[in-house]
């Protein structure tokens, strides 16, 4: 989640939602994802919404992060009962940060817990943590595992030392190993976060990166293409000349690498960005996020959405705990989308997606711009035929472009 | 010394032998406006505590430069050895594009102030309308400006002016426009040695129009020099060019305020105002006359305002056409030398040819249009006016590469200059290199000084309407001067380059060129472009071609990434929104084939880093 927040509407201090988003409710999951502000040590390149400070203080601390976030979890429940919208169970929860697993096991477990206990699990809802090498152990998973986690993301990001260092990750790359089967051994899930195009990561670290995580035999693989968020440190090196810059050649060459690899592997592509052993296994809580579902985000610049209606959460982890404190929304602002933005969104997440996007529902200009893309060697001509657009490897490299080219004029 | 004037002349009552008509000749930044200043203040028509710097140049773009571009006059009195006298200073523009206009303002004096900087000495353009001077028999008075400045050298330049138009050294007058140092002895000096106007006032009115302005609440405001007879208020007048008459509302002087007088006799210098609308009915170099009693000869030297160069204006905003149509015409009522007519481009849009007599007026209309109309303009490279001559014998006249004809050509023509350049003489060799690579053909060299040369070239307009300037003043240091006047034409080996985009021709780039340079024009645009625009979903080809062969090529890769890796929950707004500004910016791209070329890159590829100073001459 960028640090930045964006500018929107003020949101109301009792968090009642507008009445548009009870339209259509019934066909829409519903998913939380809970933020842990917190790491050990800032990553050269991450402008995510997280402190490295043990102690920010009142609710906000680590040890009464727990508290503060299930705090908002209660908030949740009562709003979305006062905005009229009926009660369904989670068919996913996503933890993320920052470094959840920085929290103790049982912080994590009792926020979790406060949450099913109010809204309930779906059978067979998938329940992530995100969790950094260095900071779980056997007992730790386990306890994860027990909770009714079921399913971990290691950020590995690269296999090779130098890589590791540019990205100031901390952990030691022959711990991956230990901890994925660790993970296997409590039961869970496993996926591994990759970067490349680090500054001075040449094609080989790429391929030894590629080469070394598939070993370990993963569910399900992230690869993103390293961006530098202006206000980092690695933008300041990058403009200081002390670190070479980005180069998108570079990116795209690593992409088809990762594609080639991973596929090779046996993993397929569902996202521009993610591969799964079998569809069950791709991330359904990010399929939530590109299908248009509805989730609640619980912590301090966390996002979320419900028909419709986007919010996001104040920065600052003591203004979170304040505003929860006094029984006020911790929502900085929020937007409700029009019907035309929400078609905007639509096509610009789910052309993204392995299975694509349904031709028929653009608009002309858009059902017109399919033939040339296909000219172009940029979407797959048989699935089009059948009415579905779907990228092809050089599509997905150019998704971007691909969207501006079918979106309404 | 002389007092200020206890009695001023009186107007339409004013003996022809008081009268003193002059003007300075100067270049620019050699103080010819503060010396004015002065001048005003020292004859008491301007109050010393109503003194602006520079009161003449009247538009900001003059003051802002430091530059003169429309003339004006002025009526002051000086008393010497108890005669009052009328003064009329006509205050000439300094610009070579001018050269008409500065010679129509000579016609109207007897005599000229020949103010030179004495740290810097004398420079092409001045030397050029000393020449008018002289060709006009004009009496001059040398003096020496600034000597107050410690990098002053008045005996070298006393000399080297004396040397140019005879006499002795010790004759250059010697002042400082900034102190007042000499300025009341130049205006005695102005008395005693510029000869009186002569004419005959019992002979039909004969006046010459050395100026004419548009104001937004008079109209046009002409400023003639009355040779014979007489003006009178309500009378009718005709201009013998055009025929027109009107009738004359209001007669009078500048000092320097409009001041309405009885009439204007011999030898006198003002303004009338008729309630014409438009500059082109009040034409520079006209005579004016009586209606009811006309002249049967005009006055000689008129001669319609030519314009030498032409370039395509085009509003950045494609709904911006209309004012940039509007903000045209009325530029027009003030600039007789401006032409235009609408052109169509296939990669600018709707915009207009506009035909300029030389850079600076191309420059300054161009700032004028942006600033007084607050536009966004985007000018094509200039262009000067080629003959071609058909097979067929048909002749064409081509200010746009687009019009060159693509049928079997026999004949193309291409204006010609001389060109005169002053500089110290240890830069000789670098400008005749420089003529040399721009197709010059000297026509001779003299030594100013001892070590100042004037070096004569006949160079094809091309050739230096572009950079020339920048390049001469780089190679000298700065201390080149360049003036020029048309001279001919000649038949040249030309052709026309076009620069395609994936094979589609962009007639914005298209340009006339010596087959010499060809090559080098079409890798410099290809090259160019190249930098310029951004890359694409598919390659795209950049080739510079002549007819159909190819002479210069590049290429832009292909785009291989455009999409954003990550796009989570707390992505989805700011990526939209993103999305929505890049298609927003798809929007201003102009689609050459299915280029999308940026706005921006039209506007780089069409200056250069030179051309935003060019003008600064």
């Amino acid at each position: 989640m960028p640090s930045v927040l964006p500018l929107g509407d003020p949101a109301p201090a009792d968090g009642i939602l507008p009445p548009q988003v009870l339209d259509g409710v019934d066909s829409r999951k519903f998913g939380l994802y809970v933020h842990i502000p917190f790491c050990a040590v800032r990553c050269g390149y991450c402008d995510f919404n997280t402190y490295t400070a043990t102690e920010l203080g009142g609710g906000a601390s680590q040890d009464a992060y727990a508290s503060t976030a299930i705090s908002e979890v209660e908030f949740a429940v009562r709003a979305m009962e006062a905005s009229g919208l009926p009660q369904r169970p989670l068919s996913t929860v996503f933890f993320g940060g920052g470094t959840p697993t920085l929290l103790p096991a049982e912080d994590l477990a009792r926020i979790l817990t406060a949450a099913v206990g109010h809204w309930g699990l779906e059978p067979g809802a998938e329940v992530t943590t995100e969790a950094n090498p260095d900071s779980v152990t056997p007992e730790s998973l386990q306890l994860l595992a027990d909770a009714g986690f079921t399913r971990i993301s290691f950020g590995m990001q690269s296999a090779v030392p130098h890589v590791l260092k540019v990205l100031d990750r901390t952990h030691t790359p022959s711990r991956v190993p230990l901890v994925v089967q660790w993970a296997r051994d409590a039961g869970l899930a496993v996926s591994l976060d990759l970067i490349y195009g680090t500054p001075g990561e040449s094609m080989a670290d790429w391929q030894t990166s590629l080469e070394t995580a598939l070993s370990y035999g993963p569910d399900h693989i992230s690869a993103y293409a390293l961006i530098v968020e202006e206000g980092t440190k690695l933008a300041a090196q990058i403009r200081r000349g002390e670190v070479p810059g980005i180069d998108d050649d570079d990116h795209a060459a690593k992409y088809e690498l990762a594609d080639q690899l991973i596929s090779a592997a046996g993993l397929d592509w569902y996202e521009v960005s993610n591969w799964s052993r079998t569809p069950e296994q791709a991330c359904k809580h990010n399929l939530a996020y590109w299908r248009g579902d509805d989730w609640w985000g619980i912590g301090p610049g966390a996002h979320s959405h419900m028909g419709g209606v986007r919010w996001w959460n104040v920065k600052h982890p003591t203004a979170y705990a304040n505003r929860l404190g006094s029984g006020v929304s911790p929502a900085a602002g929020r937007e409700t989308l029009d019907a035309g933005t929400r078609e905007v969104e639509r096509i610009m997440l789910e052309a993204r997606l392995g299975t694509g996007l349904q031709v028929d529902a653009l608009d002309k200009v858009g059902r017109h711009a399919v033939a040339g893309l296909i000219a172009d060697g940029l979407v797959e001509p048989g699935a089009a035929f059948q009415g579905r657009l779907v990228l092809t490897l050089k599509g997905r490299l150019l998704a971007d472009a691909v969207v501006r080219r079918i979106l309404p004029d | 010394m002389s007092p200020m004037a206890r009695t001023a002349p009186v107007p339409a009552a004013t003996d022809p032998a008081i009268i003193r008509n002059f003007c300075i000749i100067a270049h620019i930044d050699h103080g010819k406006s503060t010396l004015a200043d002065r001048m005003l203040q020292y004859t008491g028509v301007v109050k010393s505590r109503d003194m602006k710097a520079q009161y003449l140049d009247r538009m900001d773009i003059e003051r802002e430069r430091g530059i003169t571009i429309k003339s004006q006059a002025v009526r002051m009195p000086w008393e010497l050895d108890g005669t009052s006298y009328a003064l009329n200073m006509i205050d000439t523009p300094g610009h070579v594009d001018f050269t008409y206009e500065v010679s129509r303002s000579l016609a109207a004096c007897e005599g000229a102030v020949l103010l030179v900087d004495a740290a810097q000495g004398i420079e092409a353009q001045t030397l050029a309308n000393l020449y008018l001077a002289m060709e006009n028999n004009l009496s001059i008075i040398p003096v020496l400006n600034k000597i107050d400045l410690p990098a002053a050298q008045p005996e070298k330049y006393a000399a080297e002016l004396a040397n140019l138009i005879g006499g002795d050294p010790e004759d250059v007058l010697r002042v400082s426009g900034k102190t007042g140092v000499g300025v009341e002895a130049l205006l005695d000096k102005i008395v005693r040695d510029l000869p009186a106007p002569v004419g005959d006032p019992n002979a039909p009115a004969r006046a010459m129009i050395f100026d004419s302005v548009y104001d937004t609440y008079r109209g046009v405001v002409t400023y003639v020099r009355v040779v014979d007879g007489m003006l009178h208020p309500r009378e009718r007048i005709q201009m013998m060019s055009t025929r027109a008459t009107h009738e004359l509302l209001e007669i009078g002087v500048s000092s320097p305020e409009p001041t309405p007088s009885k009439g204007l006799g011999v030898g006198e210098v003002g303004y009338l105002i008729t309630g014409v609308k438009d500059v082109r009915q009040s034409k520079v170099g006209d005579t004016v006359t009586n209606l009811a009693k006309p002249a049967a000869e005009s006055l000689a030297g008129y001669a319609d305002a030519k314009p030498m160069v032409f370039s395509g204006l085009y509003p950045l905003d494609g709904t911006d056409y209309p004012v940039l149509r509007d903000a045209l015409e009325k530029l027009m009522l003030n600039d007789a030398a401006l032409v235009y007519e609408p052109e169509t481009s296939a990669a600018l849009g709707f915009g207009f040819r506009v035909g300029f007599l030389g850079l600076l007026h191309l420059e300054i209309t161009r700032e004028r249009l942006e600033r007084e109309y607050n536009l966004d303009l985007i000018s094509t490279a200039p262009n000067v006016e080629y003959e071609v001559t058909l097979e067929d014998k048909r002749v064409i006249h081509v200010t746009n590469p687009s019009e060159y004809p693509t049928g079997k050509i026999s004949e193309v023509r291409e204006p010609m200059v001389s060109a005169t350049i002053l500089a110290p003489n240890e830069f000789v060799g670098a400008i005749m290199e420089l003529c040399q690579s721009r197709r010059g053909i000297m026509g001779g060299m003299d030594y100013l000084s001892e070590d100042r040369v004037e070096i004569r070239y006949r160079l094809p307009l091309a050739e230096i309407v572009f950079d020339f300037f920048d390049i001469l003043k780089s190679k000298t240091r700065g201390y080149g001067s360049l003036d020029w006047k048309a001279d001919g034409e000649q038949v040249a080996d030309l052709v026309k380059v076009d620069i395609m985009l994936q094979g589609e021709q962009v007639d914005a780039f298209s340009a006339i060129t010596h087959r010499d340079k060809a090559y080098a024009y079409g890798v410099m645009m290809t090259g160019k472009l190249r930098e310029l625009i951004p890359r694409q979903q598919f390659e795209v080809p950049i080739q510079a071609a002549i007819g159909s062969r190819i002479i210069a090529r590049e290429s832009i890769r292909a785009i291989r990434k455009d999409v954003l890796a990550k796009c989570y929950g707390g992505d989805i707004t700011r990526k939209r929104k993103l999305l929505e500004k890049q298609k927003e910016g798809k929007k201003r791209m102009k689609m050459v084939g299915r280029v999308e070329v940026p706005q921006e890159a039209f506007i780089a590829a069409l200056t250069t880093d030179e051309s935003k100073d060019k003008a600064k001459k």
